[in-house]
């Protein structure tokens, strides 16, 4: 079998306003590429308040997993829905309530951390200024917020797209290897972060090969076929 | 810790507009790119050399510059489009912005014409204003230049909307640029020949009406179906990566 869903541990599932039936279900989920079958069969459903981890070797597709979960990624078979409907009548509604941060964060060299982040929210939300800039600071940008993302370190430049879950609304947030080239102290503060963040009624996906602290969490499992 | 800001959906009405959205990506886009004025530069000087390469290479004759000087602008217009498409979203695609402008809520076609809108004022619309130069360069009579420089202004806007089909299409190939140029130039060569023919008609005194609601008609069609191509070809690239 390619995977299997645990759920054992269902995770804090607090409910809130819209919050008990699941905000994406995935029924026999197969994507297929390079003519490997990368995972099938698989089934989950996103809770609102829980942790989901997407773990699994290197080429597993598990980043696959989470752009087809994002709607990036069209080359799958199944069965996707939003709130209980099929996920492509309710795109727009669907966009609307998922942040996706990627493997890529859309952080543009040029651009100071500042512009970055406005240009990020600008089609989503609002937001003025002075909200922008205090979440670089909690970020740990305070002080580079007119400096080109291209001067600022890896670890930085992640902090700069990592500084809008700290403005996002969404309740569907998708993380892509969050915690790369993030010091220990930016992943303990990003921890706490996702932590109170299900708690208080939002649903998170993330692959990561760091070693999460986090207190309870659905795992995702996806088998590499042919690993060693 | 159950906090008391609760998360929840986010209600339709909370939405950004389309256009503010349009606007911040056309910005942005104006932004970057003068930030970095050499990429700016590059279409513009290739315009003017191969312009003014002709004279020199073929002949300084008045008769032959007057002839042949409008198709030498609208061809050195093209290529030079041609040369700058394969930017239009490849920086973006690289460093993750194209994935989250394919996730705004916002309708994708939109969002692509404002980038291509973006694309057209930072390349289009400097040939067309250094086009009377140059038109008087090759000895051309001011009736002329001013109908080139409409043929140009109707006609640029073209070159990047349908230039943008061709660059989503080849995004996520490794060597986009000869695929790209092979896909895009038979659908410039209308373009091409109703530029050159309404500067022609011009020169023999010959009334342009006609040609110039042609280019119109090709403006009108580009913009309404190319940005849907755009997006359809963009989110394609965007699944295979």
């Amino acid at each position: 079998m390619f995977a299997t869903t645990d759920l054992r541990d269902p995770c804090c599932a607090k409910s809130g306003a819209l919050m008990s039936e699941p905000l994406l279900q995935a029924m026999n989920l197969q994507c297929e590429r390079d003519d490997r079958i990368l995972f099938r069969d698989l089934c989950f459903s996103i809770l609102p308040g829980t942790l989901t981890r997407v773990e699994g070797p290197n080429g597993s597709g598990k980043t696959t997993l989470l752009r087809i979960l994002a709607g990036l990624n069209d080359a799958w078979s199944g069965d996707l829905h939003w709130l209980g409907e099929p996920r492509a009548h309710r795109r727009e509604e669907f966009l609307h309530n998922m942040l996706y941060v990627g493997h890529r964060p859309g952080i543009k060299p040029l651009l100071t951390p500042l512009e970055n982040l406005r240009a990020l929210m600008a089609g989503r939300k609002t937001v003025s200024d002075a909200v922008l800039m205090q979440a670089l600071a909690g970020t740990g940008l305070y002080g580079f917020e007119d400096v080109p993302c291209r001067r600022l370190s890896a670890g930085q430049q992640r902090r700069v797209a990592l500084a809008r879950l700290l403005i996002a609304d969404e309740p569907l947030w998708i993380l892509d290897e969050v915690f790369t080239a993030i010091d220990m102290d930016g992943v303990e503060a990003l921890e706490s972060l996702l932590v109170q963040r299900a708690q208080e009624g939002g649903a998170i996906v993330v692959t990561t090969h760091h070693d999460l602290r986090l207190p309870s969490m659905q795992r995702i499992s996806l088998g590499g076929g042919d690993g060693f | 810790m159950a906090s008391d800001a609760r998360v929840r959906l986010r209600l339709a009405h909370e939405a950004i507009g389309v256009l503010p959205a349009m606007k911040a990506v056309f910005l942005r886009d104006l932004k970057t790119a003068f930030r970095q004025r050499q990429d700016l530069l590059n279409p513009l000087l290739f315009f003017v050399m191969v312009v003014s390469l002709f004279p020199l290479g073929v002949s300084p004759e008045v008769s032959f510059l007057q002839q042949a000087g409008s198709g030498i602008l609208w061809v050195a217009a093209l290529l030079s489009v041609l040369l700058s498409l394969d930017h239009l979203f490849r920086h973006d695609f690289d460093d993750g912005t194209l994935e989250q402008l394919v996730l705004q809520p916002q309708p994708l076609f939109l969002l692509v014409l404002a980038k291509t809108l973006a694309h057209w004022v930072l390349t289009g619309l400097p040939l067309v204003l250094l086009a009377p130069l140059l038109g008087v360069m090759v000895h051309l009579d001011g009736n002329s230049i001013a109908v080139l420089c409409l043929t140009l202004l109707i006609g640029t806007p073209v070159l990047s909307l349908i230039g943008a089909i061709g660059a989503a299409l080849t995004l996520g190939l490794r060597s986009a640029g000869v695929l790209l140029s092979l896909l895009i130039i038979p659908l410039y060569i209308p373009v091409l020949i109703f530029g050159t023919g309404t500067v022609a008609a011009a020169t023999d005194g010959a009334p342009v009406g006609g040609y110039m609601a042609l280019l119109g008609a090709f403006l009108v069609l580009a913009l309404t179906l190319a940005p849907f191509a755009s997006a359809a070809a963009l989110r394609i690239s965007l699944s295979n990566s």
